[in-house]
């Protein structure tokens, strides 16, 4: 081996070893920051969707069929749960939605976590007033867009987005159904 | 250091407009003027770090293997950005998320390394980063302005237009993008060409 290839060696070695120092040290004091908007945005979201509480439902999570239940408790009272649902029905890709189920099933608030939606189509599934059209409805009505026959307003142009949140909606309250009387035992 | 170093990629060489590179994230994220300012900058912010390092250690680089140190160094200080745009600025990385690991691939940012800080001292190349990296930034901040006013109705956010206005979506839709990029790319020429003219004519008649 000649002197220039071993100081190819050499130099990509180096430049990659202190690349990999530098970013170590910036996750390492980046980590806990990242961790605690990740929890942050859950904690906002859990907000929207439960009614009042007092407690730290992320921290008094319960697991039933491998999915986690945030409770919402107030003076100890439990009032609501809140779970995950996913439809992988979305115009591009899965959409995550976190809704709120009092104990009667009734849903207390929906909020959306994930999507990949068209922006100024398909994402105005995150405005207010699409969300908070499923306020109230239980497992018994009938959650799909007005197209498909349901009760829920989709709009001009877009309704694959709004039917996956139907969906994800439907299929949120059936698990939470089963849940509860699962909890309640 | 000359101060051209830092005009020359604002106007001369403006790379989404006069160079057209860098469209992947040009076309991709403008959606809106405050997504295009915030692509704009973080990838200044990688360009500022990735010309100043190169052009530091570029004695010691063997050309044969120029491109993959480039790349380690350019992919490590977006990775940096990325990491701290998700601590500190979430919402926003939250929106742009996708696209920042892509700077990586922007051949504005390889571009630069491998023309201008591989040749030039340190001071320039950090010109010359600043310069690109605000070139990028304005071209962004154009297109995404415009389509968020046309896409939307509204800009930075703000709502423009009365209610019951309905905005021309497909603007904010990917075609809107090279819409947009075309009629800027049009005017552009349309000023150089009149700008040359009377230039020419400045010559004949003096």
């Amino acid at each position: 081996m000649n002197r220039n290839s071993v100081m190819m060696v050499v130099v990509l070695t180096v430049i990659a070893g202190i690349a990999s120092l530098i970013l170590a040290f910036v996750y390492d004091f980046t980590k806990d920051r990242i961790a605690e908007e990740y929890r942050k945005d859950f904690l906002k979201g859990l907000n929207v969707v439960l009614p009042e509480f007092d407690n730290e439902p992320d921290k008094e999570a319960v697991e039933v069929e491998g999915r986690m239940l945030y409770p919402a408790k107030k003076e100890g009272k439990l009032l609501a749960y809140a779970v995950q649902s996913v439809s992988p029905k979305g115009y591009s890709g899965d959409i995550v939605v976190l809704m709120g189920v009092d104990l009667e099933g009734k849903v207390t608030g929906i909020e959306i976590l994930k999507h990949a939606e068209t922006p100024g189509l398909g994402n105005k599934i995150e405005t207010p007033h699409f969300r908070d059209s499923f306020k109230g409805l239980t497992k018994d009505d009938n959650i799909a867009v007005k197209k498909d026959g349901g009760n829920i307003e989709q709009f001009s142009g877009a309704t694959i987005s709004p039917r996956a949140v139907c969906e994800a909606v439907t299929s949120g309250l059936a698990f939470m159904d089963k849940a509860l009387a699962e909890v309640e035992k | 250091m000359k101060l051209a170093s830092l005009t020359d990629g604002i106007f001369k060489n403006n790379a989404v407009l006069k160079q057209v590179l860098g469209l992947c994230p040009a076309l991709a994220v403008t959606t809106s003027a405050v997504n295009g300012i915030a692509m704009g900058l973080a990838t200044t912010a990688v360009l500022i770090g990735s010309n100043s390092v190169v052009s530091l250690i570029k004695s010691v680089i063997p050309a044969k293997v120029r491109i993959p140190a480039f790349i380690v160094i350019i992919a490590s200080f977006v990775t940096v950005v990325d990491l701290m745009m998700n601590a500190f600025v979430h919402d926003l990385h939250k929106v742009l998320g996708l696209f920042i690991p892509l700077i990586v691939v922007n051949c504005v940012v390889l571009g630069r390394a491998e023309s201008f800080a591989s040749k030039n001292g340190v001071g320039d190349s950090f010109l010359d980063a600043v310069g690109t990296g605000l070139g990028f930034t304005f071209a962004l901040f154009l297109l995404g302005g415009i389509r968020e006013i046309l896409g939307n109705g509204s800009f930075f956010g703000l709502s423009l237009f009365p209610e019951g206005f309905s905005p021309a979506i497909l603007m904010i839709l990917p075609p809107g993008a090279f819409i947009v990029l075309g009629f800027i790319l049009a005017a552009n020429n349309w000023i150089e060409e009149r700008k040359r003219a009377k230039a020419g004519r400045a010559v004949t008649h003096g």
